[in-house]
């Protein structure tokens, strides 16, 4: 078994034109900035990005977005990102948005091995239009499809060299359910340890869910909304 | 005097219990944090994965690691969990969540709320409200009661595209609190100096007014 991969370059190197990417993150709060960066560098194209966001104009998603790299973002909350809103508006990038919960549910079913589940979430909205409506207990539940993407790329803390992963406060958010959800997921890690250095009570992505593992580096951790206590 | 968004922030806390897992949304709803009555443990839940939301950090103790679902920087309190977006999301489904405080740009008579999409104009998206107004029991709207033109927010019916339907249980105004009831809204409660009559005038929706309706007090 040999899962470690040099560095994002290698880890990416068979994704190729026209894939569905998931890319864990929430804002910026646990993005693979090393595999975003790697992306942008070897500018493939006509992506499909399933991620609870879209970055700012100049980091995360963003960055692919301004080469436009990206042909789909699916996606909860798109603000913040003055670039997508031009090339959504010019036709250039088509959006699906989707409740979040919805969004993560979807990444769990394909992670469980789940074709699809229902939830309340957009009964009665135009989120329900030409869905399979059923009803249970007397509510209306919407029919959600579990997601079918060809690479998840995760961003986790600490990870070991057989792909077990453990994520940091809330940089977790959709990182696990994606590291489950893809056919195959990369993982890069703030600190990658040997097999065995990992008690496995405390781990969150059971490494059967990772193909591919590296040593992330330079992580700028950009802080979207810096917020601070007022001082009297 | 019309309520100012503190005083809103500071009657919806009054609804707070001890024990209690609540959501509070952007906006006038994050306002609520500051105004948890001593006495009582109430725990905040953010949809990015925290259950124990604690006060923004001090200057230079900001950690990328732990934001809100603001995406704002904040800090924990003891005997906080941090956990996945579908297990945050599980959470609200299942009813776990004692209460939901959203803000809105229209509620209806019938407890519709419509919050994220404006016709014509950029659609931001609607994060995680679509599942919270579906799942949450108790659902506080937290807004203005006219829009900036001075049109009513509280309609018979939304005329913008629905988050969703039939669930909202309260709204706190600037100028009142009502309930949401079979029957229309109901006045409970009115800001200090503001008439009954004022609020029936900027009330679209049908308004239910029974007695003398009590002035908050702050």
């Amino acid at each position: 078994m040999n899962k470690v991969v040099s560095d994002a370059d290698e880890a990416i190197s068979n994704i190729k034109d026209g894939d569905i990417l998931m890319l864990g993150g929430f804002g910026l709060c646990g993005i693979p900035e090393n595999c975003i960066a790697a992306l942008v560098k070897k500018g493939i194209r006509d992506l499909t990005c399933i991620s609870n966001n879209a970055g700012v104009d100049d980091f995360g998603i963003g960055l692919m977005l301004k080469k436009r790299q990206v042909r789909k973002m699916v996606s909860s909350y798109v603000g913040e990102n003055a670039e997508f809103e031009r090339q959504l508006l010019s036709g250039e990038l088509e959006v699906e948005l989707i409740p979040q919960g919805t969004l993560a549910t979807r990444c769990l079913a394909a992670g469980y091995g789940m074709p699809a589940i229902y939830t309340p979430a957009g009964t009665g909205t135009e989120v329900a239009e030409q869905k399979e409506i059923r009803n249970f207990n007397g509510k209306e539940y919407l029919l959600e499809y579990a997601f079918q993407a060809d690479y998840a790329l995760v961003k986790a803390w600490k990870g070991d060299t057989d792909g077990n992963l453990i994520y940091r406060q809330t940089a977790r958010n959709f990182n696990p359910l994606m590291a489950m959800a893809g056919k195959t997921t990369i993982a890069e890690v703030e600190q990658l340890v040997p097999a065995g250095q990992l008690d496995p009570d405390f781990i969150h992505t059971p490494g059967i869910y990772v193909h591919k593992i590296f040593q992330g580096k330079s992580y700028e951790k950009r802080i979207e909304q810096k917020t601070n206590r007022k001082v009297n | 005097m019309p309520l100012s968004k503190e005083q809103i922030a500071q009657r919806i806390a009054r609804e707070l219990k001890d024990g209690y897992y609540v959501n509070l949304g952007i906006g006038i709803p994050t306002l609520v944090a500051n105004y948890i009555p001593s006495g009582i443990k109430v725990v905040l839940q953010s949809e990015n994965g925290l259950l124990g939301i604690g006060p923004f950090p001090e200057e230079g103790r900001e950690d990328p690691d732990l934001i809100n679902a603001g995406k704002q920087t904040v800090t924990t309190i003891p005997g906080s969990a941090f956990f996945d977006s579908a297990m945050s999301f599980g959470m609200i489904r299942a009813g776990k969540v004692d209460l939901t405080v959203l803000g809105a740009m229209e509620v209806s008579e019938k407890g519709d709320i419509a919050n994220w999409k404006i016709p014509g104009k950029m659609v931001k998206g609607m994060g995680g409200a679509m599942d919270l107004v579906a799942s949450a029991k108790n659902i506080i709207v937290a807004m203005m009661h006219t829009n900036p033109k001075g049109e009513s927010k509280l309609l018979s019916h939304c005329t913008l595209p629905l988050t969703g339907t039939r669930c909202v249980r309260k709204i706190v105004t600037d100028l009142a609190v009502v309930d949401i009831t079979e029957n229309g809204f109901k006045l409970l409660e009115r800001a200090p100096g503001i008439s009954t009559g004022e609020i029936r005038a900027k009330t679209e929706g049908k308004l239910i007014v029974e007695g003398d309706i009590p002035e908050m007090v702050f």
